[in-house]
């Protein structure tokens, strides 16, 4: 570094600006998206996602022998566990990991010195991450729907489209979820183990928990079904549900109960319910990272 | 070009930065000076804005609390170590802040050029050495053309070329009238490199002084940094006051200046209080600290 070289270079003149706030925010999101990408993760969700997905269908398609009608549509409702099972463990951890890893590694304080703010970094690195998980289901979704198609014909394309958009819609609220908890957290081991801990109970305590209440404090439908309405996982099965037969009646009561009182709104009360889950977590995070303290 | 009032900083019970206030005027040069704790770091992420304090600081007269994204554009930080993805390639590491900070590609390639780092654009940054990452964090400081850097003990991982190469960037820097603040444990880079000293002790401003005054010029002498264990250094410190040495203990082992002909000395003070150096190094010419002594 000599001063040669630094005086062959002179610097213009003019004060430097920060980048406009969506500016950054998209720098920030190419950013992560491209890192995604790269990292481990993804590779391995998205294939693992995309095996089963592929297993299923041809489960499905086996199940109806060669005749292939309602492929997507039965394809659509066995993948819907799968789904319940696989998306959220993906975004929550992936969410975990975002800001409380940038925190451990120390490059968090060095993307704050840079002139953005403290929310442009956080829904960059959001933004960026939601659309990569989309592009991981989009592969898994894919090549499944690119099974069917070939093996059992268009029959059901639209349950599928619903499926993939409802499953887009569950991925981003529990990734907001996962930014909420690394935005607490001060490692990314207790991120990860809260994630873990929060997909645990949204996929199995809260049906036992469900069940178990119902039976002890002898619950009402209406109870039931609020309090099922809660879980983003119960919401998002009868939404898809709801898309695929346009009744909840095969859930039992509490899902005729749902279809009689809510009628046509039923679906859009259960979208709604998803978005919230999307914005209010990560709104809370925005929140807390914005006005913590420290790095 | 910085004006803090009263800044104050708590991490619970800890006063990391008790009610620091100073001015840094355009075109001057201000260094940190104190021993580890004393709260040098914590005052940077404070005036940058990256840490909530009680207090104002205006860059500019742009307030860093309320308009921080715009108060930072002003400034190209460089932290004690570039932390950034490992996996990040040098060149799009460069091109990510380029973008962020609006400057094109062209621009970028000068600034990798200037800390010359032009030909490493492939590397990794987990494969770049210690010198190189700290050259990459100046570069990405002088990208925008900022008119005030602050560096965070820019030379703490550097061996003693990469050092030198680091300083005299800063004094060019300096010649073209940009603002510098930055937080050191070397007396012979606050010497070439500050018109003021800030010195911190647990977080107070102790002195707001010149390197003239902290080190005056007639005595010319070298000073030697002994390396012990953590747990000797303050009763060697006073061993060797004792025996008439300057000393200046900070977390980097201990400063003794001494005559140029009489390194040994405080050694063998200290081997008479059964104290070990481990190590020893020798630092550039400087003066002697007499308000240590």
């Amino acid at each position: 570094m000599s001063s040669a070289q630094l005086q062959s270079h002179p610097i213009p003149i003019g004060m430097p600006t920060a980048p406009s706030f969506v500016g950054g925010i998209a720098r920030f999101a190419r950013r992560e998206f491209r890192d995604a990408l790269a990292s481990k993760w993804f590779i391995l969700y998205t294939m693992a996602f995309t095996v089963l997905a592929v297993g299923v269908s041809f489960l499905s398609l086996s199940g109806v022998g060669s005749h292939g009608f309602a492929g997507f549509g039965r394809t659509a409702a066995g993948l819907l566990n799968l789904i319940m099972l696989v998306v959220p463990l993906m975004a929550l951890t992936a969410g975990a990991g975002s800001i409380a890893g940038e925190r451990e590694r120390g490059t968090l304080l060095y993307m704050l010195s840079q002139p953005v703010s403290r929310s442009q970094v956080l829904l960059g690195k959001y933004f960026g991450l939601a659309v990569a998980l989309i592009c991981s289901l989009c592969i898994g979704f894919g090549i499944s729907a690119g099974v069917l198609a070939w093996r059992a014909g268009g029959a059901g394309v639209f349950d599928f489209l619903m499926l993939i958009g409802l499953t887009a819609l569950l991925a981003i609220a529990m990734l907001s979820v996962g930014f909420l908890i690394s935005v607490v957290s001060r490692r990314t081991s207790v991120a990860t183990g809260v994630a873990l801990f929060v997909w645990l109970t949204l996929v199995f305590v809260s049906d036992l928990g469900l069940m178990a209440s119902s039976v002890i404090f002898k619950l009402h439908v209406q109870e039931i079904f609020g309090l099922a309405s809660i879980n983003p996982l119960q919401c998002f099965k009868m939404a898809v549900i709801v898309s695929m037969n346009a009744s909840l009646d095969v859930l039992g009561p509490v899902g005729a109960y749902a279809s009689q009182t809510l009628g046509s709104a039923l679906p859009w009360v259960l979208v709604s319910t998803l978005i919230a889950w999307t914005i209010a977590p990560l709104g809370v995070a925005i929140f807390l990272f914005t006005r913590r303290g420290t790095v | 070009m910085i004006h803090s009032a009263n800044i104050t900083k708590r991490f619970g019970k800890m006063q990391a930065v008790s009610d620091v206030s100073f001015a840094l005027e355009a075109g001057g040069s201000v260094a940190l000076w104190g021993s580890n704790g004393a709260g040098k770091t914590t005052l940077i992420r404070c005036l940058l804005g990256v840490i909530r304090h009680r207090g104002r600081v205006t860059m500019n007269g742009i307030d860093v609390r309320r308009r921080g994204r715009h108060a930072r554009a002003l400034v190209g930080y460089v932290p004690q170590e570039l932390a950034f993805h490992d996996d990040a390639r040098l060149g799009s590491a460069m091109m990510f802040f380029a973008k962020l900070r609006g400057v094109d590609r062209a621009q970028a390639a000068r600034a990798l050029d200037a800390v010359g780092l032009t030909g490493h654009e492939r590397k990794r940054v987990r494969d770049l050495s210690g010198g190189m990452k700290q050259r990459l964090a100046l570069a990405v400081a002088l990208l925008s053309d900022p008119p005030l850097i602050i560096l965070d003990e820019p030379t703490s991982n550097l061996d003693a070329a990469g050092r030198g190469e680091v300083v005299l960037t800063l004094q060019q820097l300096r010649e073209a009238g940009k603002t510098l603040l930055f937080a050191s444990h070397r007396p012979d880079e606050v010497i070439s490199l500050a018109d003021r000293v800030l010195v911190l002790e647990r977080g107070q401003l102790e002195r707001d002084t010149t390197p003239a005054e902290l080190w005056p010029t007639e005595k010319p002498v070298q000073v030697v940094r002994l390396y012990l264990s953590m747990a000797s250094e303050t009763d060697a410190a006073d061993a060797l006051r004792s025996a008439g040495h300057a000393v200046h203990l900070n977390g980097h082992g201990l400063c003794v200046a001494v005559a140029r002909d009489r390194k040994a000395e405080p050694i063998i003070a200290l081997a008479r209080h059964h104290i070990e150096v481990r190590d020893i190094e020798v630092l550039d010419d400087v003066r002697l600290p007499e308000a240590s002594q």
